[in-house]
């Protein structure tokens, strides 16, 4: 028994665990090409979820501040991102790859730059006077995100508006006789820039130590002369804008999208960030993979099931281990 | 923070008057308000002081987040208004439905309780919010039980049906007492206004009691209460599930009420954030400022709104302000009032009250 848990840690531990749900899925499913199906549009939705998640944990694990108006920053860069495509829908129509990526293009930017100024501004002007106050965080927080899904009710109405999908994200390549959206292989990529963007800043580069010092005791790195004021608005600043790419994403992904879109995915990131550990961003990515694969091959299982696959994988993960995955915070 | 015994301050005596007034004007409101809306008003006001004092003895008490109030709220709520229905109106569906719903929301706050009051708090805040997601979500698909989003109808025991006579004159028809006909509607009032009172004095000998002190101290300084020796999980626990069966009974009541219950009116993250409001508003850690907020809050639902719509029409030549000021938007000013009275009166109304004067 020692030796195994032995073996298991040295192949990786925890990391092998959506392995291991891949590998199970298989046996139950029995039919390779739904598994494939189910297994790439799983993991292409855990890099979406990631991507609206990491800010969350990182800032978390930075700052000891918990957004819970981060669903706004997923809204917002939904709908940003949405108007920004059917703006230029004339580049997204078009045959040309380059005027379509370009479109994708502005429409990321623009949810990005949007992502930076509103995370700016709530952190200087939201969340600043509140550091150190657990209690008063959640209800400004919470606060912040009632007025900001009225604003986007007020800017953007009720209804349902429809995204365009630049065409040559449209489609599905054939392989074998599985057939993979364009769409999902592109959010998945982008989800994986993102994380090795991530990893490569924090744990090989100056800043990155900083920040890596500053979850571990802030009190020495300030000691030691360091602004992390500066540091918590940067990465406050970085994690909003990821949740707004996120967002832009998961926009392009429904191709509907609601003003409840924040809402409905914030829980969804919630328990991911609660699987995966608070702070960490591999934590984070493992619990987004282990949720999106979840979501997929119980959705494909047992659809009964699966709206409340989310909470059971959660419950059954917080009785094993009650800080997450891989928690960066004591 | 809660009624000094030894000297009370003006403030003090100013809230609880008022606190007072509202009791009277709630007692007396059928005979006072003689229209329909206000009496129905009323009761949601009843309802809501049970619901939010009940989460103020989380949140003020204890110093614990949750987010799954409205859940345990809605189990009474559901419990009550299934069994109205596969049992027709009765008593007997009341009270089975209501005790349903008490051991229900009992189970899943233990649940609950255990597996997360162990951690942070704002883990707890976290997994109460997926929670109340998921049932929020299970209530709308599972849809024989529950009614998915249309909800569920159903009828009332029979001495609450508006043509029943509880008092008759001579000729048979409905006594009227100062103008008010005692029919069903005002019975149904009374059921709920005294199922209110009971259960908010039940709260108020709770945080009275040797535990309420308890539960203060540990509000204070969790670290030093363990070391004193109280078991600080095992009391979270108990209090979180305490509010719950409070909150689920509330629910019952409120379904008998409206006659009529579905996501909007038990389950909805809306009167989650609506409760929250009201425990800021009204000043948290005290049940005074429960009845306080509760009472603001409801009237400006109501009242509001019209105020709101005459500002649209008022503005409607700027742009984006008639937008926002548009009834449906109403959110959006309390959310901003929210956020400023948390910044600068944290303690809520009846705290800052209570504290002025204290030196004088």
């Amino acid at each position: 028994m020692e030796n195994l848990s032995q073996i298991l840690g040295r192949l990786g531990g925890v990391y092998l665990l959506p392995v291991g749900l891949a590998l199970g899925a298989f046996v139950l499913i029995g039919a390779p090409a739904s598994w494939a199906t189910l297994t790439i549009a799983g993991l292409s939705m855990g890099m979406m979820v990631f991507l609206m998640a990491s800010g969350l944990s990182l800032i978390f694990g930075l700052m000891d501040v918990l957004n819970f108006g981060h669903s706004a920053f997923i809204s917002f860069g939904a709908f940003v991102a949405a108007t920004v495509l059917s703006a230029l829908s004339g580049w997204v129509g078009a045959d040309s790859v380059f005027l379509n990526s370009m479109a994708l293009v502005f429409a990321l930017l623009a949810a990005i730059s949007f992502g930076l100024a509103a995370g700016w501004f709530f952190e200087s002007v939201i969340i600043r006077p509140v550091y150190h106050d657990h209690l008063r965080q959640i209800l400004i927080t919470m606060g912040a995100l009632i007025v900001s899904e009225q604003i986007i009710l007020a800017l953007w109405g009720g209804t349902p508006i429809t995204v365009l999908r630049p065409h040559f994200l449209e489609g599905a390549i054939i392989l074998g006789n599985v057939s993979v959206e364009i769409y999902r292989l592109f959010a998945f990529a982008l989800g994986l820039v993102a994380f090795i963007g991530l990893y490569l800043v924090l744990n090989r580069s100056r800043i990155g130590l900083l920040v890596r010092a500053g979850v571990e005791n802030r009190e020495m790195v300030e000691a030691l002369g360091f602004r992390i004021d500066r540091l918590f608005i940067g990465v406050f600043m970085v994690g909003s804008a990821l949740a707004a790419v996120g967002g832009a994403m998961w926009a392009g992904y429904e191709t509907l999208i609601t003003p409840a879109l924040g809402g409905e995915m914030m829980i969804v990131v919630f328990i991911v960030v609660i699987i995966g550990g608070l702070g960490s961003i591999e934590g984070t990515l493992l619990g987004a993979i282990m949720v999106g694969l979840t979501a997929n091959y119980v959705g494909f299982l047992a659809p009964k099931l699966a709206l409340a696959s989310n909470m059971i994988l959660m419950t059954i993960i917080l009785l094993w281990r009650p800080n997450g995955l891989r928690p960066a915070v004591k | 923070m809660s009624a000094p015994v030894s000297k009370p301050t003006v403030g003090d005596i100013a809230v609880k008057t008022a606190v007072l007034l509202i009791a009277a004007l709630l007692c007396f409101a059928p005979f006072l308000f003689q229209d329909v809306r206000a009496l129905e008003v009323a009761a949601r006001i009843c309802v809501f002081i049970v619901l939010v004092a009940s989460y103020d003895l989380l949140i003020g008490y204890t110093g614990i987040v949750s987010f799954a109030h409205t859940m345990f709220f809605g189990f009474g709520a559901y419990g009550a208004a299934i069994l109205l229905r596969q049992m027709g109106p009765g008593w007997d569906a009341v009270i089975l439905g209501g005790l349903a719903g008490v051991l229900v929301s009992l189970v899943v706050a233990t649940a609950i309780g255990l597996l997360s009051l162990r951690v942070k708090a704002i883990f707890f805040a976290m997994i109460t919010l997926a929670a109340a997601s998921v049932a929020l979500v299970l209530a709308s698909q599972l849809s024989h039980f529950t009614g998915g989003e249309d909800g569920i109808t159903y009828r009332a025991p029979d001495v609450f049906k508006p043509s029943f006579k509880l008092l008759t004159d001579e000729n048979g028809k409905v006594l009227r007492l100062f103008g008010v006909k005692l029919n069903g509607k005002l019975a149904a009032y009374y059921f709920v206004f005294a199922s209110s009172l009971i259960l908010f004095l039940v709260m108020l000998r709770v945080v009275g009691s040797p535990l309420g002190t308890v539960l203060k101290a540990i509000r204070e300084n969790e670290a030093r209460a363990e070391a004193i020796g109280y078991r600080v999980v095992a009391y979270r626990t108990f209090v979180f599930c305490l509010s719950a069966a409070i909150a689920s009974l509330a629910g019952t009541v409120y379904a008998v009420w409206l006659k009529y219950t579905g996501p909007d009116t038990a389950l909805s993250f809306a009167i989650m954030i609506d409760i929250l409001l009201m425990v800021v508003i009204g000043g948290m850690g005290t049940m005074w400022g429960a009845v306080i907020g509760a009472v603001l809050m409801v009237i400006a639902q109501y009242y509001l709104r019209d105020l709101m719509g005459v500002a649209a029409d008022a503005t409607a030549s700027i742009p984006l302000l008639p937008e926002l000021l548009n009834p449906d938007r109403w959110l959006f000013w309390l959310g901003i009032i929210f956020i400023l009275l948390v910044y600068f009166f944290p303690k809520g109304i009846v705290g800052t009250i209570t504290q002025k004067g204290g030196r004088g």
